[in-house]
């Protein structure tokens, strides 16, 4: 059997590389941005309702500690055998990220900029809008990388319920023995995380020429 | 014109942040509310915007209560000037300064043309306009933040401690700039600030409040430092007050004498005829301008002054502009040398003539009189006013340039 090669010849029917990379990436991001969607309005309460913010972050995190393969099979008899069923316990993990850093950055914008918006007479959704989330982009996009390069590689848990993307390959090297095709899974899975932390890198660097601490 | 009507501000916890307090801040002048911390004057500041909502009584701006708008409405019709500056960190210079014409809808072009306009009144240059806040001094973005309050051009302009961060040099550029702005386009400020100095130099009338927001005083700072109604007040102002009161006042009325002042070169008679009665020399330069004092014992027997090196001469410390300066400069240029002798000097440098510091007193004694300065802040704020005609102290002409602008 030929293995030599950085991309091992694999078994007909998981697909060809090209489509197992689709089904990764399609997992992971659509599940960091249904967690980046959930995660405003919850962060926002927090930011207005200060008092319930540890108790929000207690429960992420207790979530957070739930096994995904338990969350499956809860969510098999509504959502079936599909990657719907992947992405929804990973959109939830991602809160764990996303939550705090959006409440931190929030809190972060210093006060005499807070004042002085409030002061200008922006009304408070025009100020969420025009100050308080532009202000908050650093740190947001620093969940955001986090919970991206999490998702990237946990979406391979999948495979328990056939929807594994790369997680079929280590289920298929796991039973053919070959080691080759669990190296070059993890090759692919590391080198996606890592392009999908690099254009968030760019794509921070691009929303924010007005923070300092990269430009000095 | 900003009316507190019996404005009061006690927190949930009892404690008293304001006591009811009246005062008016009139229309196009500077009112300067000063205090330790503690003493409400932010509080008071951001009830008339209502960033902060008084207990009790009412605000009135020019006889409407505050409370007849929403707050972001009125707060768009009042400019806004916080410690700091507050720039928004994420948006280019020019656009902060669009801030509120923006939100007041204006189109993007009309904007950008009043911001462009304002940074060039607020001394910043064109190329300002496309930096972010962070690629600014400090003293650049107060101006910044000055020119965002004033986008909208608010009848009204709150400033909250606003220079108190910038270093000493850079506020004294400000404080300059402001009463520049202010003697053109008259807003009726209200001013907070923890400086007792900074009061005195930029109110028309200063409000010192006291911890617990208790009203202790209101009155011009002449009459402020003159007169303090109480102990608190007193050692608010310090231990200078008699002395800073005196940079109010013209030196126009100081006798300033020619006699003891001698040209480097003069004929040696005249040089040894003054010597008999002059304890002093000033000997100037062939331009008329101060080279330095000399002792009638220093004076060489044969009367020819080109014998003393320049650097024998003892330092006449500075100058002070006979046309322009105040009592305080002459006063001070008088302590500072050790001849006790002040120096005038023309606008063009030329020594007009000398006092010493006895010479100095009756112009003193006569400013300490006078309640109403000839000079400074409150000739020029009062000038035209017919509620408070101004009497001048005898001394100096109404005309003078105020030193404190």
């Amino acid at each position: 059997m030929r293995s030599a090669g950085l991309f091992p010849h694999i078994p007909s029917y998981l697909g060809t590389y090209g489509s197992l990379i689709q089904q990764q990436l399609t997992m992971a991001l659509l599940s960091v941005l249904f967690g980046l969607i959930a995660a405003l309005p919850i962060a926002l309460l927090c930011v207005r309702y200060p008092k319930i913010y540890p108790a929000v972050v207690g429960l992420l995190t207790v979530i957070y500690s739930l096994p995904s393969i338990a969350l499956f099979v809860l969510l098999v008899p509504s959502t079936g055998l599909t990657q719907t069923t992947v992405i929804i316990p990973l959109s939830v993990y991602s809160l764990a990220a996303l939550v705090p850093n959006i409440v931190e950055g929030i809190r972060g914008i210093p006060e005499d900029v807070r004042l002085a918006a409030i002061a200008m007479g922006y009304t408070g959704a025009r100020r969420l809008v025009a100050v308080d989330l532009p202000l908050a982009v650093p740190p947001i996009m620093a969940g955001l990388r986090v919970a991206t390069v999490g998702n990237v590689s946990m979406v391979s848990v999948g495979t328990v319920i056939g929807v594994g993307a790369f997680g079929a390959l280590f289920t298929a090297a796991a039973q053919l023995s070959r080691s080759d095709l669990a190296v070059t899974g993890i090759v692919v899975i590391v080198a996606l995380a890592l392009a999908c932390d690099l254009l968030l890198v760019v794509a921070q660097r691009l929303l924010t020429p007005w923070n300092k601490r990269r430009s000095a | 014109m900003i009316s507190f009507v019996q404005v009061g501000k006690t927190y949930p916890d009892g404690t008293v942040a304001v006591a009811a307090t009246d005062l008016t801040a009139d229309s196009g002048r500077i009112t300067v509310l000063v205090g330790p911390s503690g003493s409400g004057k932010t509080t008071l500041l951001r009830m008339v915007n209502r960033m902060i909502e008084p207990t009790g009584g009412e605000i009135l701006i020019d006889g409407v209560d505050v409370r007849s708008k929403s707050a972001p409405e009125l707060r768009r019709g009042i400019g806004y000037v916080i410690q700091n500056a507050g720039l928004f960190p994420h948006r280019t210079v020019l656009a902060n300064v669009m801030t509120v014409p923006r939100l007041l809808g204006w189109s993007r072009d009309k904007a950008r043309e009043r911001a462009m306009e304002l940074l060039t009144t607020v001394g910043l240059e064109e190329s300002h306009a496309k930096r972010y806040p962070f690629q600014l001094s400090g003293g650049q973005q107060q101006r910044v933040g000055v020119a965002r309050a004033l986008a909208a051009d608010p009848p009204v302009l709150l400033m909250d401690e606003p220079f108190s961060a910038v270093d000493p040099v850079v506020r004294k550029d400000l404080q300059t700039e402001l009463l520049r702005l202010q003697s053109e386009l008259s807003k009726t400020i209200l001013f907070v600030t923890h400086d007792i100095d900074e009061a005195i130099q930029l109110g028309d009338k200063v409000a010192v409040l006291n911890t617990g927001g208790v009203l202790e005083q209101f009155d011009t700072p002449t009459e402020l430092l003159a007169n303090p109604k109480n102990e608190f007040v007193e050692s608010f102002l310090g231990l200078d007050r008699g002395v800073r009161r005196l940079s109010f006042f013209s030196s126009t009325g100081v006798p300033l004498r020619p006699e003891p002042v001698v040209a480097r070169d003069a004929p040696a008679a005249e040089v040894l005829a003054r010597r008999g009665a002059q304890p002093w020399l000033l000997v100037v330069d062939g331009g008329h301008k101060p080279l330095g004092w000399l002792t009638a014992e220093q004076v060489p027997a044969d009367g020819d002054l080109t014998k003393v090196a320049v650097g024998e001469l003892v330092s006449y410390g500075h100058t002070f502009g006979a046309e322009t300066d105040s009592l305080r400069a002459a006063l001070d240029s008088a302590i500072l040398s050790p001849s006790s002798r002040a120096v005038g000097v023309a606008e063009d440098g030329r020594v007009v003539g000398v006092a010493s510091v006895e010479e100095l007193v009756p112009a003193i004694r006569a400013a300490q009189s006078a309640s109403v300065p000839d000079t400074g802040r409150g000739d020029l704020s009062d000038a035209g006013d017919p509620v408070n005609p101004v009497t001048p102290g005898g001394q100096g002409d109404r005309d003078d340039n105020p030193e404190t602008v």
